[in-house]
């Protein structure tokens, strides 16, 4: 018999090209790199202490320029590019202080919950006698509201990001193992599966050699819509003052702080809602060029 | 062979020339280029060809149903009955489907509606095309549903299409094809998805129609038996062009290209060759082996009991393949399945030498894993995408403590046994095709050095040229290792060409064992003597290079 070699079917483009001709990618993406960015730099984007109270400059306009004086009694011009609040803090560096929480929560959240998630869902899918107890569980979870169960976890515990952050986290788990449980049943009927039990592979090798690599990509979509979830719901628990201390910035914070002047002061509210709107919207299209790019129920014929 | 047409009016259809450019990405410029051929009235003509050969997206092109975007036609005219179709404006092409042509397709469950009922799906063709009433559409509805020979057809026209069997909703598809009596009906693989017992019925159905109504069938199969069965001419296509076309006679007893010779010699034969009796050691033995599932009942009442296999009892020696026959829930699968272990039996014995496996839990039978390997049927899901070839072989041989150098040594031996060069064993599954992956899974079988190999529809998904060289191969490695082969196929020739032994199942029981020779030349059952007789083409004999009538 001729030995034949591997036909190189012609190559579809890698999946980073890919990436590279979406828009919703590119457009999302560079949201949510601007506000990391932003966030991390935020010492160096010509800010002042965020939480620094000055009650010379109380409710000032976006563009308000005064002068004060530092600690050694010089006089520095200063420029309040969005103004000032109630207490007389800068809200420019405020919004720009205050993606670093939204941020951290993001992503805290979905890291989180996808660990825990997937560690669930692949024992749901794969022990069939714990599916049953696992998903009546994970559904009593699910009817659990967030904004419940952060009032909660407020008066047991103090209020903070760690409250904050286990109040979203676990409404959010059960959907993760909905989804990886889903994935898990459908694999484990594929062809290759069986023959890898066939060949003796031990079920943990099993799990984690032959499943688990096709729940990432479906996880990774998951896991930004969870992300734009968890920067909204952080902002609206502090903004109804049941999340992080109203010392430390945050949008929902600030928002908060803003809302009794809103009828004369707007921007207190403005500027820091247009942040959180923008990094939503950046994460949200970034998660749906995601899916386009990686689910391969969506992917185009030819 | 079906009533002769009428050659002497003019071809109501007519491809001169016809080309469709696949879009830039595809694996070549053209779907189909310069395909011409006609279609007499009444007259049915088959075109046969491999997958990629651009059968249906010649159909497609036919219909004017190319999807838009991706095919276009490029050049080339189309006429039905002397009308040019392919510069037809849309609405007036969608007078034409329906009325002057219709098409069915392969899968009788996805072309129907699951929500509506099989008459008003007929209907709707009528209500479309013309201005009967409700009364008199549902009086022509149940008139060709009669006339494609549904039973009980006052029920029928009622009911959902889950509620009929495969070939019934086959026939509504017909019924919703033929009912406004087009001059040209365009059949796409319409019985591959089909039991041969059923095929036989619906080959018949279409003959039937062909001959009383007129109609100019366009057959398109890649199944020689099916084109004996029923051809009046024939056209071969391969890569997008017409190889050779002429009568069935002509392509079948006088191919004069190659491809044609090769096809044709491919198609196993249904008479089995001479083979020697086996006397080795018995491998594998089932006894009273089955599998029962029960659905649970809601709260009350009981679930549903199904006897997926019942008291099967099958004998494989080293060295021989024993095949087991059967229809789509005849439990062959399950009976694979169990003795791989993938499932557990209800009851019964499995020995492999002298252990019972039926009910060994996981851990005391890892060690026996070694012993049962199988190939499946879908060459495009039996190895894991994300690796390659290479760590889908050694995976097993490294469970059972095989250093890795040593038993990539030994993958790249097998792929040169298989026939695929060593140096692939770096590539991934996408980067072969289907034949050539099924050599890869017969590959990673072997390396576990089985005693007993379960080939499960193994070569059912090939194309005819690529299933006869991996029968071949795996005649080749049952030799070579001594290997008892438990062959699951729903496919006769296959069988009568490989097997030494069957064993014939239907719905769970094993109804006639015996050797190949004995059951074809002498079948016992009445079912076997169904599924004979529901072979297409049995009048002509295969596999010897030209078919010769029997």
């Amino acid at each position: 018999m001729a030995l034949t070699d591997a036909t190189p079917l012609r190559s579809r483009p890698s999946i980073w090209a890919q990436l590279a001709r979406s828009t919703s990618v590119l457009i999302g993406g560079f949201l949510v790199v601007t506000m990391l960015v932003m966030g991390l730099l935020a010492p160096m984007l010509g800010t002042r202490d965020p939480a620094e109270i000055n009650p010379s400059v109380r409710n000032k306009t976006p563009g308000y320029e005064a002068t004060i004086r530092d600690d050694e009694g010089k006089k520095i011009p200063v420029a309040y590019r969005f103004g000032t609040d109630s207490l007389g803090r800068d809200v420019y560096s405020r919004v720009i202080y205050g993606a670093r929480v939204s941020l951290a929560v993001g992503l805290t959240v979905s890291v989180i919950s996808i660990a825990i998630g997937l560690l669930i869902g692949l024992v749901a899918g794969y022990v069939r006698w714990l599916d049953g107890i696992i998903m009546r569980f994970m559904d009593g979870l699910m009817a659990i509201p967030a904004i419940l169960l952060a009032i909660g976890l407020v008066s047991v515990f103090r209020a903070g990001l760690f409250a904050v952050i286990a109040a979203i986290v676990v409404p959010e788990v059960p959907r993760v193992v909905r989804l990886v449980r889903s994935i898990v049943l459908s694999i484990r009927e594929e062809p290759y599966v069986e023959s890898a039990i066939t060949v003796g592979t031990p079920t943990p090798t099993l799990v984690v050699r032959h499943v688990l690599p096709n729940t990432i990509a479906p996880l990774i979509v998951q896991g930004t819509f969870i992300c734009a979830a968890a920067i909204l719901i952080e902002a609206i628990l502090s903004f109804l003052g049941i999340g992080i201390p109203p010392e430390i910035p945050t949008w929902g914070n600030i928002m908060a702080e803003g809302r009794t002047y809103f009828r004369i002061f707007p921007h207190n509210i403005l500027y820091p809602g247009a942040f959180l709107a923008l990094t939503v919207l950046g994460v949200n299209m970034l998660g749906d060029g995601l899916r386009d790019v990686l689910d391969p129920k969506m992917e185009r014929r030819f | 062979m079906s009533a002769h047409p009428d050659t002497s009016s003019a071809p109501i259809l007519t491809l001169d020339r016809v080309s469709v450019r696949l879009p830039k990405s595809g694996d070549r410029d053209f779907a189909i280029e310069d395909v011409s051929f006609s279609v007499g009235r009444g007259e049915i003509v088959c075109v046969v060809g491999e997958s990629g050969s651009g059968k249906s997206v010649t159909a497609q092109a036919i219909m004017g149903l190319l999807p838009k975007g991706q095919l276009t036609l490029t050049g080339g005219s189309i006429s039905l009955e002397g009308e040019e179709v392919t510069t037809l404006a849309p609405a007036a092409l969608r007078a034409r489907r329906g009325q002057r042509m219709s098409m069915i397709f392969q899968e009788p469950m996805t072309a129907l509606n699951p929500v509506e009922r099989v008459g008003t799906q007929i209907g709707e063709v009528l209500e479309i095309h013309t201005r009967l009433s409700p009364a008199e559409r549902r009086q022509k509805v149940m008139e060709v549903m009669e006339a494609v020979h549904l039973p009980d057809v006052p029920h029928l026209v009622d009911a959902f299409p889950h509620q009929l069997s495969g070939g019934q909703r086959q026939r509504v598809m017909i019924a919703a094809a033929l009912v406004l009596d087009p001059v040209l009906l365009i059949a796409d693989e319409p019985t591959t998805a089909l039991d041969v017992t059923t095929q036989a019925q619906i080959l018949k159905l279409i003959a039937e129609m062909q001959a009383r109504r007129g109609t100019g069938v366009l057959f398109i199969t890649h199944d020689f038996g099916v084109v004996a069965e029923i051809a009046h001419r024939v056209v071969v296509m391969r890569g997008g062009r017409v190889v050779e076309q002429g009568t069935r006679d002509e392509i079948l007893f006088a191919p004069r290209e190659d491809y044609t010779k090769m096809l044709i010699s491919s198609v196993p034969s249904l008479t089995p060759p001479a083979r020697e009796a086996i006397s080795s050691p018995v491998a594998l033995s089932t006894r009273e082996l089955s599998k029962t599932y029960r659905s649970a009942g809601f709260l009350f009442g009981g679930g549903r009991t199904v006897h997926a296999a019942q008291n099967v009892t099958i004998d494989v020696r080293r060295g021989e393949t024993v095949g087991i026959v059967g229809e789509s829930g005849s439990g062959k699968t399950t009976v694979a399945r169990c003795i791989a272990r993938l499932i557990e039996p209800t009851a019964g014995t499995i020995k492999i030498g002298d252990t019972d496996i039926a009910t060994l839990p996981e851990r005391q039978l890892r060690p026996h894993r070694k012993a049962v390997q199988i190939v499946f049927q879908d060459p495009n899901r039996s190895l894991n995408p994300r690796r390659t070839v290479g760590a889908s072989i050694v995976e097993g041989p490294e469970n059972f403590g095989e250093p890795h150098d040593k038993a990539m040594a030994r993958a790249r031996d097998l792929m040169q046994l298989v026939g695929l060069s060593p140096d692939a064993l770096d590539r991934y599954p996408h980067q072969f095709s289907g034949g050539q992956r099924q050599r890869i899974a017969i590959a990673r079988a072997l390396a576990m050095e089985p005693t007993i190999l379960i080939a499960d529809e193994a070569v059912s998904a090939l194309d005819v040229s690529v299933q006869a060289q991996v029968l071949r191969l795996l005649d080749d490695v049952r030799q070579r290792f001594d290997l008892a082969v438990l062959f699951i196929t729903h496919d006769l020739r296959v069988a009568a060409q490989i097997c030494d032994r069957i064993a014939v199942m239907q719905n769970g029981v094993v109804v006639e064992a015996g050797t190949t020779a004995e059951i074809f030349a002498n079948p016992q059952h009445a079912y076997t003597h169904a599924l004979f007789a529901a072979a297409p083409g049995r009048d002509v004999r295969f596999g010897s290079g030209i078919a010769a009538a029997v």
